[in-house]
């Protein structure tokens, strides 16, 4: 089975960023917009035509193209265990 | 090189003035977003200087605040940065201004770091690498009103003693804790013993370092918003959302028109009646003539326009201020996705309504070079504001008014969508044909937007955007329309005969309309559109100053009498509708704007895309023309 990422979140869910597998520079843009391994992100509204997605993270909303979104992958284990703010 | 930055140079601070913490220069900080400019325009007010940093696009801001003892320092607000990485243009620059390494202007010898309160952990991210720098530095937890009224909390005193800088609690927007930033500014108070800071290279651990210090400082972050929670439910709909996209944009054209519209007869019968009573004064002297046929009917039909284009400059800043414009972008990625640009393109693009300038200036926030450049070569087929009296005088003199949508919608302001559409079409086809030849490659930063919470946008920020706009169109009118219609006087008076100046058609003006008349005969144009066209090279809005000094002249030959016959309706004499459609079109399409040229040579790094734009506007502009004047002919 493919891993999940960020595009298959629905409205509401919440998972927990595994690892960023984009570019170097664009990995060091979405690390800086909050996308770190190991937090927490959920996603939120999308915008008319379901993209770009809108995703809330480290107490921000980012919004992001679905092609952007796939290259961020979820753990697999739910976020138990993840606390809040703790990157 | 602006007198300011001399001035600021000039003010180099002295090794005496640094460890007496007597500063002269300090460099404002912080994230997009965490509300830096506000707090910038709240200390320095209209004594601000804006430029360009040499060689790049980023703007520089410099203000002036006075601080204790009557002393002026200088403030420089940085471009919103996440970091001083130095890969985005900006955080080049950020980075070089700190380190004192960007020409004509000294190291900054304090800091005003500026951080968004309510959320700290990601904010304070930056910290990490500003506190490194070993410049003395203040931290201002910004929106600390929109934290407290969210329920949220942090001790600051403790979050001083985390990281060895004094910290104020501030609401740039509400104008609180300003009294603490300004008594920083003044030399006080001394810096804490500096700590040990590590050295955090990677942004996880300057992320982790940041939530460490924020959670022994008590830090509690607040609640969601709720109302931009709901808000977004609402603008963010799938279908309410592009619905009131559009409709926000038919209600800021449709309102430029029905709302400004008074404000404008007033500004005319102002003019109007100055111009009599001077005439009145004055004694019958070529000088009254160049005052009244020159000055007055030129700058005076330029004048008119300016409540039109603050009305435009204070929505578009309603937009910006309150977080909708993000929004938007949002919606508009999509679209802007299928003719190869971003979301982000969208801002720039849609203050090229306004002015292509700034437009083109704040086309920095594109990270992608190939995007940028895109959005730079098509920005200027937005309508920006000076084609607004070109287009208003032409609609008003060929189209009556009538209801199409009961009250919502006029013949005249459906037409002005439709030019404003036109600009559009012509903007989404060039950006087509530049994906697929010049920008052929993709680029590789990806579309990424943070979405602000909704805010009240503040009197102060449109009130300053108001004055710089309304100083910018008036220094503009003062100068270089001015300048064209006094030159067009004399070229329209001379050569004189037995001391009678001529008639125009037989004037100096005259016969270089005539030159040009056979090139642009095909479009329905006379001589006299023709030296509008000429003096309109300087900027779109000259062609109405310049028809209103050459009516003015003619009426004056006429008639006789001061009161030059009404452009509009002398326009109907010389311009058939086809030629009328013609006129709308070329100015839809012409880069009749020196300003902008200049603006794209410098942003874009040389001539070569400013002169293949300027080519390329300009004829399409004529085909356009041509094409618009047949079909109308044909229609009519």
């Amino acid at each position: 089975m493919p891993a999940r990422t960020l595009s298959d979140l629905r409205r509401g869910e919440e998972g927990v960023l595994n690892r960023l597998e984009v570019a170097d520079e664009v990995a060091q843009r979405l690390m800086e917009l909050g996308f770190l391994p190991g937090v927490r992100v959920s996603a939120g509204r999308s915008a008319p035509g379901g993209d770009p997605m809108i995703f809330r993270v480290d107490g921000s909303e980012v919004a992001l193209r679905r092609a952007t979104a796939r290259g961020l992958i979820l753990s697999d284990s739910g976020p138990a265990g993840v606390e809040e703010g703790h990157v | 090189m602006s007198d300011f930055q001399g001035a600021s140079a000039a003010q180099a601070p002295t090794a005496a003035s640094r460890t007496s913490g007597l500063y002269s220069l300090v460099a404002v900080v912080g994230a997009p977003n965490c509300g830096k400019s506000t707090l910038f325009n709240r200390l320095t007010g209209l004594r601000q200087k804006v430029a360009n940093y040499p060689g790049v696009t980023v703007e520089k801001r410099l203000g002036r605040v006075r601080v204790e003892g009557g002393r002026e320092i200088t403030l420089v607000d940085l471009p919103g940065i996440y970091s001083l990485t130095a890969r985005s243009e900006d955080e080049r620059v950020a980075k070089g201004v700190l380190l004192g390494e960007m020409a004509g202007l000294a190291r900054p010898d304090a800091i005003l770091l500026v951080v968004d309160s309510t959320n700290l952990n990601r904010n304070l991210s930056l910290a990490a690498p500003i506190l490194a720098l070993g410049i003395p530095t203040l931290l201002v937890l910004n929106m600390s009103d929109d934290l407290r009224g969210r329920g949220g909390l942090v001790d600051g005193e403790r979050l001083s003693e985390q990281l060895g800088v004094p910290v104020v609690q501030a609401s740039a927007a509400k104008g609180e804790g300003l009294e603490a930033i300004r008594g920083f500014l003044s030399g006080g108070p001394a810096a804490r013993q500096r700590l040990e800071l590590p050295v955090l290279q990677d942004i996880g651990s300057r992320r982790r370092w940041a939530a460490r210090a924020t959670g022994q400082s008590g830090y509690q972050a607040p609640a969601a918003a709720a109302w931009t929670r709901r808000l977004d439910s609402v603008l963010l709909h799938p279908l309410a959302g592009p619905l009131i996209f559009l409709l926000v944009m038919v209600a800021v054209f449709q309102s430029i028109f029905t709302l400004a519209q008074p404000l404008m007869d007033g500004t005319e019968t102002l003019i109007a009646a100055s111009g009599l009573w001077i005439g009145a004064l004055l004694p019958d002297s070529w000088f009254r003539d160049l005052l009244l046929q020159g000055v007055w009917a030129g700058v005076g039909s330029v004048l008119v326009f300016l409540p039109q284009i603050l009305f435009l400059f204070v929505l578009i800043g309603l937009m910006e201020d309150s977080g909708y414009l993000a929004r938007a972008a949002v919606i508009a990625d999509r679209t802007m996705a299928r003719v190869g640009l971003e979301g982000k393109a969208f801002i720039p693009l849609l203050s090229a309504y306004a002015c292509a300038i700034p437009a083109i200036m704040s086309t920095r926030t594109i990270e992608s070079r190939r995007e940028r450049l895109a959005t730079i070569l098509i920005a200027p087929f937005m309508t920006c504001s000076a084609r607004l009296p070109v287009y208003a005088l032409v609609i008003a003199a060929f189209l009556p008014e009538k209801p199409l949508l009961g009250p919502l919608l006029g013949t005249r302001a459906a037409a002005m969508i439709g030019l404003y559409l036109l600009g559009f079409l012509a903007a989404v086809a060039t950006a087509r044909l530049l994906k697929s030849t010049l920008l052929k490659r993709k680029s590789p930063l990806p579309f990424t937007l943070e979405l602000p919470p909704y805010r009240w946008p503040t009197l102060q920020s449109i009130g300053l955007r108001l004055a710089d706009r309304s100083l910018i169109f008036l220094k503009r009118a003062g100068t270089v329309i001015l300048l064209v219609t006094v030159v067009l006087w004399f070229l329209a008076s001379v050569p004189r005969t037995d001391g009678e100046p001529p008639e125009i058609s037989q004037s100096l003006a005259g016969r270089i309309g005539h030159a040009v008349e056979p090139v642009i005969e095909p479009l329905g144009f006379n001589w006299k559109i023709g030296i509008g066209l000429i003096t309109s090279l300087a900027a779109r809005e000259v062609i109405v100053g310049t028809l209103g000094t050459i009516y003015g002249i003619e009426g004056a030959e006429e008639g006789g009498d001061e009161g030059s016959p009404g452009l509009r309706q002398a326009l109907t004499q010389d311009l058939t509708p086809g030629g009328a459609v013609a006129l709308l079109i070329f100015f839809a399409f012409a880069l009749q704007c020196m300003s902008t040229v200049a603006v794209v040579r410098r942003e874009t790094g040389g001539w070569r895309l400013a002169v293949l734009q300027f080519g390329y506007m300009l004829t399409l502009a004529y085909t356009g023309a041509w094409l618009g004047k047949t079909l109308a002919e044909i229609w009519i």
